[in-house]
């Protein structure tokens, strides 16, 4: 992947978003980054200039001016990449950019690769695996609750909660090495009842870091919510109202909508993907037939089911064989009693059952608006959870996730070998092995194809 | 007056006599230095061999064709397999030996190598010309040439001896120090620090009350350190075991104020887990007794060694200390403990073959590395004769890996990370632990050695094969081989193990917790005939391979992952300097130390991952 010499040269890239904006930026990282920044601008020397300081000047190719700009200083190590960093504020305009880019590679730069920044970064020790993949995090977050999960985890936090229970973890296995070693000396051997119970205070801690990972990768990737149920029970007003706008075609004739719509609504931070289905019935032509299969389908690619009824029409008995027939067993159910500014005197309650809890029903009125403030909420909380905060470290990635997971199941064995009695240094094996996987996440246990696979998921110029 | 040799070993005890052994094995021709040799392969300390993790470096030793096995068996008095209880990477064989008869078992099997000389002087200097090891110098102005020298100076090398307040030099009781060497290494270039070490009281048996103690027997069937034949163990001495108590160690601190530890004269570091008894009651006040081992000296001897009591304080405080201790009323003491400090040379100077990096062809070997215990010495001797060898022949160096021994551990952490304090093995040193087992050292390492074109491996080799083969058709037979409830539900019931409700093969049987192959052998007759066929130690190889199964596969998974560090090389000449990206401590260690290995590299310490993953970039991965 990278060579040598690669990362003796200097690169550099746009490090703005493509498009028209008032300002664009273009970074360059390297041993170089000062001289060739030198040859390009005209302002002051920059080989004096102190770090972390801003000079206005402009760029000249041959003479000719390309762009007033501002130059902001970054010396080694206290910078982004921990090398020198020079990064000039241009115009927003692409082709200016772009020439500052070509400019740079005249003078010796060369084209950063993707996430070459932060694989720098890394490398040079200003931040370990998590803090690194959290840079991609950040940079892909779409919702304030993302961007918080992503400076949280940049910052360290994922690291230091796993560092906490490795340490109880190397503790542990430290005791019963004592044993195993000095079994021939006068040591005290450790009191199996305390080591078991320390055993399930750090599986009870992985298993509820591994609980927010459910959370932690709703808030990355978005929690995609569909809303079904029987044609013109009011779906696709309520689309429409959820958005605030006319986003489906509504009408009173039932299977008016036949393809799906999807739409991405921010409540309170976190991205919901509300996806408009059509109607389940029994289809009178082969393209809502087709448009039915397809509603199954995305109900069983999504986290939570908006199932929708017209709460004038249909019996509480009807609700329910809905329900059965279109509730997969991972998912969250709301259902959502609509219509209720016809039928203002039934209540949540005449639908509730042991399969559909009063507390998941709620009345709206799509049509006007009513509810619908009620609805969000209970959304947002279903998928935050009563025992998850966010004053809680989340796990949102699925490398950490599965380190976890397989930490776990080692110290399953350790819990099971305990009962079963086996030798302890067969504990002490798969207690290390716990070790090793929690180390894996903070990259305190270097693996090669780790690296490529974190450094691969970034984009450009980051 | 001399021819020129291959190698010559400077010193006699465990490290140097293996390293003579190994390099006439190899087919060097060597000359073997000591100050006396009359004190061939002493025990120094205590008269005993092996012990957890110590065993195991015993057994592989003996499975490079080493000697310190053959003649441990030859001459102990009690054998213990220990760890019986834990799981079989941990059964560690320990035996106590006969003090003279093990150094006079020594000597006569050096004598009976035709490839190795004899030479009792004090050798005062090395010759090294352009930076490569020549021969060496002795007291009498000698200059022996040779194409590689191995030093196995132990405790000599400008060492001293402190009883309370008195000191004088000595490399081990009523023997010289050595002067010269390290003086001349310091000029070369090479670091030097200083370690301390202890040893209990002798006394005499004879005034010991044996009722006031616990005895310990040695096993029912000894068992041994060597895979050949050697002799079994017919008859056994017991060790016993007693405690100090209050009055004891009351007794001790009113010598603290002449103790060398406690003024300050004494500045090496010592060993942690193997404390002066006045450490111990200093250090751990709220304890009220501390165990002590009594051991035999031999067969024909009166003298005891008491593991425990090692002390450097004043001889009548000693003295005064012992006769408060259960059984030790009337004692009379021999001679008493003392505390040595002694030269060593901070391991990190050496190569992973022992070669250190400044002069070439010149090995260090045992305790002047900083080390501690006969096997520890013995297996960096076996490791530095075959390298010396090698080395003059430029053939390729044995170098084992930490995934496949002991040895391997030990010498990858000397080198790579150094020790501050004496340093001895424990199993928590290997990651490896299950898949380095006392009952495969031969399986793991005499193949290697073979390879490497050690002579005399025929019958190893073949007994090797036989136990391969024999452990595969034992497996064999067990996952073929069916079981019926009427045959066994009976003895099931007895321990308490769920009955079979059908016929079952064997294999899934043996698995169960608590259940073994002898049992199983005892309860069907069918198992006892086809198991009679075999040797013991080939039924308990083919049983461990089967009950631990899902253990040695999963470290074996962890040597996989981690081997993919082992297996990236990193060049000689790498230009750590160069590489920015390097933490300034890493770019440091690495060019002092140039490790081979990417694995090797990621154990320095100051050496991050991050700072591995650095290099995995750089070398293209």
């Amino acid at each position: 992947m990278y060579t040598k010499h690669d990362l003796q040269d200097t690169i550099v890239a746009i490090a703005t978003p493509p498009g028209e904006g008032a300002i664009g930026i273009v970074r360059l990282s390297g041993g170089q980054a000062l001289p060739i920044a030198n040859a390009l601008f005209h302002g002051k020397d920059l080989h004096t200039q102190p770090s972390h300081t801003l000079h206005y000047g402009t760029i000249r190719d041959q003479g000719r001016i390309v762009d007033e700009v501002i130059v902001g200083l970054f010396k080694a190590p206290r910078s982004y990449t921990g090398e020198d960093v020079v990064e000039f504020s241009c115009h927003g305009s692409q082709w200016i950019l772009q020439r500052v880019v070509e400019l740079c590679v005249a003078h010796g730069a060369r084209l950063a690769r993707p996430g070459e920044f932060t694989l720098r970064a890394f490398l040079n020790g200003r931040m370990d695996l998590t803090q690194a993949e959290a840079v991609a995090d950040l940079i892909a977050a779409q919702s304030e609750r993302a961007h918080e999960l992503a400076i949280k985890q940049m910052r360290g936090g994922v690291s230091k909660e796993i560092q906490a229970l490795r340490e109880q973890l190397i503790h542990f296995a430290s005791l019963i090495e004592l044993e195993l070693d000095f079994s021939e000396e006068d040591v005290e051997f450790a009191d199996r009842q305390q080591l078991l119970e320390l055993i399930n205070r750090v599986r009870q801690l992985a298993r509820q870091l591994m609980q927010t990972f459910r959370l932690g990768n709703a808030i990355k990737q978005g929690v995609n919510a569909v809303i079904a149920g029987r044609p013109n029970a009011g779906k696709s007003t309520l689309l429409n109202a959820l958005l605030g706008e006319a986003r489906a075609i509504v009408s009173d004739i039932a299977g008016t909508t036949r393809d799906t719509i999807e739409e991405v609504r921010n409540i309170r931070g976190i991205a919901f993907r509300f996806i408009d289905t059509a109607g389940i019935r029994d289809a009178r032509d082969q393209i809502e037939a087709i448009g039915v299969q397809k509603t199954l389908e995305k109900i069983r690619q999504s986290n939570v089911l908006l199932y929708v009824f017209d709460a004038a029409s249909l019996s509480a008995n009807e609700v329910h064989a809905d329900i059965e027939r279109l509730c997969a067993r991972d998912m969250e159910l709301l259902a959502v009693m609509n219509k209720t500014d016809l039928v203002p005197q039934r209540r949540p309650a005449d639908f509730a059952s042991a399969l559909l809890p009063g507390d998941r029903i709620v009345p709206v009125s799509a049509k006007d608006g009513q509810g619908l403030t009620l609805l969000e909420e209970k959304l947002y909380d279903l998928v935050i959870g009563g025992h998850v905060s966010f004053a809680h470290t989340i796990i949102a990635n699925v490398r950490h996730y599965e380190a976890l997971q397989r930490a776990d199941e080692a110290l399953a064995a350790v819990a099971s070998g305990m009962a079963d009695g086996i030798p302890t240094d067969l504990l002490a094996l798969d207690i290390r092995r716990a070790i090793t996987f929690l180390g894996e996440i903070t990259g305190e246990v270097s693996v090669d194809d780790l690296l490529d696979n974190i450094f691969s998921n970034f984009c450009i110029g980051k | 007056m001399f021819p020129k040799y291959d190698v010559i070993v400077v010193g006699a005890g465990h490290s140097g006599c293996e390293a003579a052994v190994a390099a006439a094995h190899m087919g060097s021709k060597v000359l073997l230095v000591t100050m006396n040799m009359q004190t061939i392969a002493q025990m120094s300390c205590n008269p005993a061999m092996g012990g957890v993790a110590k065993g195991q470096i015993v057994r592989e030793v003996d499975a490079m064709n080493g000697y310190s096995g053959i003649v441990t068996d030859h001459t102990m008095v009690q054998f213990r397999m220990l760890n019986r209880s834990k799981g079989p990477a941990m059964w560690s064989p320990r035996a106590q030996s006969d003090r003279m008869l093990f150094a006079a078992k020594w000597r006569q099997m050096l004598e009976a190598h035709s490839r190795i000389d004899f030479w009792q002087e004090m050798v005062t200097g090395l010759i090294v010309k352009g930076g490569r090891v020549r021969g060496v110098r002795t007291g009498l102005g000698l200059e022996i040439e040779s194409d590689a020298v191995i030093l196995t100076n132990g405790t000599f090398l400008n060492g001293i001896i402190h009883i309370g307040e008195k000191q004088f030099g000595g490399g081990r009781a009523g023997e010289r120090a050595a002067k010269g060497i390290t003086e001349q290494l310091i000029e070369l270039g090479f670091e030097v620090g200083r370690m301390k070490t202890g040893t209990p009281p002798r006394i005499d048996g004879r005034s010991l009350n044996f009722e006031a103690m616990e005895v310990q027997p040695g096993d029912e069937q000894p068992g041994r350190f060597s895979y050949l034949d050697t002799p079994p163990l017919e008859k056994q001495l017991p060790c016993y075991i007693t405690y100090t108590n209050p009055e004891v160690h009351q007794i001790l601190r009113k010598g603290f104020d002449k103790s060398p530890m406690f003024t300050g004269r004494i500045q090496g570091l010592g060993p942690r887990y193997c404390p002066s008894i006045e450490d111990k009651v200093e250090r751990f006040a709220q304890r009220e007794r501390h165990q002590l081992f009594v051991e035999p000296e031999g067969w024909h001897t009166v003298e005891m060694y008491v593991n425990g009591f090692s002390s450097s304080l004043p001889e009548d405080v000693q003295y005064e200390a012992l006769r408060k201790v259960p059984g030790f009323e009337q004692v009379k003491m021999f001679r008493p403990g003392y505390a040595i400090e002694y030269d060593f040379f901070p391991p990190t100077q050496l190569k992973a073959t022992l070669e250190t990096r400044l002069v070439k062809n010149l090995f260090f070997a045992g305790q002047i590395n900083g080390t501690t215990g006969y096997e520890e010495a013995a297996c960096q001797g076996l490791i530095a004769g075959i390298n010396a060898h090698q080395a003059i022949h430029d053939r390729p160096p044995l170098v084992l890996r930490r995934s496949e021994a002991y040895i391997g551990v030990l010498i990858d952490d000397l080198v790579h990370k150094g020790t501050k304090e004496p340093y001895r093995m424990f199993t928590s040193r290997a990651e490896y632990r299950i898949l380095l087992r006392q009952d495969n050292a031969d399986l793991r390492l005499t193949p290697l050695v073979h390879e490497l074109g050690m002579q005399g491996l025929d019958e190893r080799m073949a007994r090797v094969e036989e136990k391969r083969q024999a452990a595969e058709a034992i497996e064999r037979f067990f996952r073929q081989t069916s079981v019926s409830p009427d045959q066994i539900n009976g003895y099931l019931a007895q321990v308490g193990s769920a009955p079979l409700v059908q016929k079952v093969k064997l294999h899934s049987v043996l698995l169960r917790p608590h259940i073994t192959m002898a049992a199983l052998s005892e309860v069907l007759p069918h198992v006892a005939d086809f198991l009679s066929q075999y040797k013991e130690e080939y039924c308990q190889l083919a049983e461990i391979n089967m009950k631990y199964e899902g253990y040695i596969r999963r470290e074996q998974e962890m040597v996989q992952k981690m081997n993919r560090l082992e297996e990236v090389p990193l060049p000689e000449q790498f230009d750590y300097k160069s590489l920015g990206a390097l933490s300034a401590e890493a770019r440091e260690k690495l060019s002092q130390l140039r490790p081979r290995t990417l694995g090797q590299a990621s154990r320095i310490s100051g050496v991050s991952p991050a700072d591995i993953s650095v290099l995995l970039v750089h070398l293209g991965r």
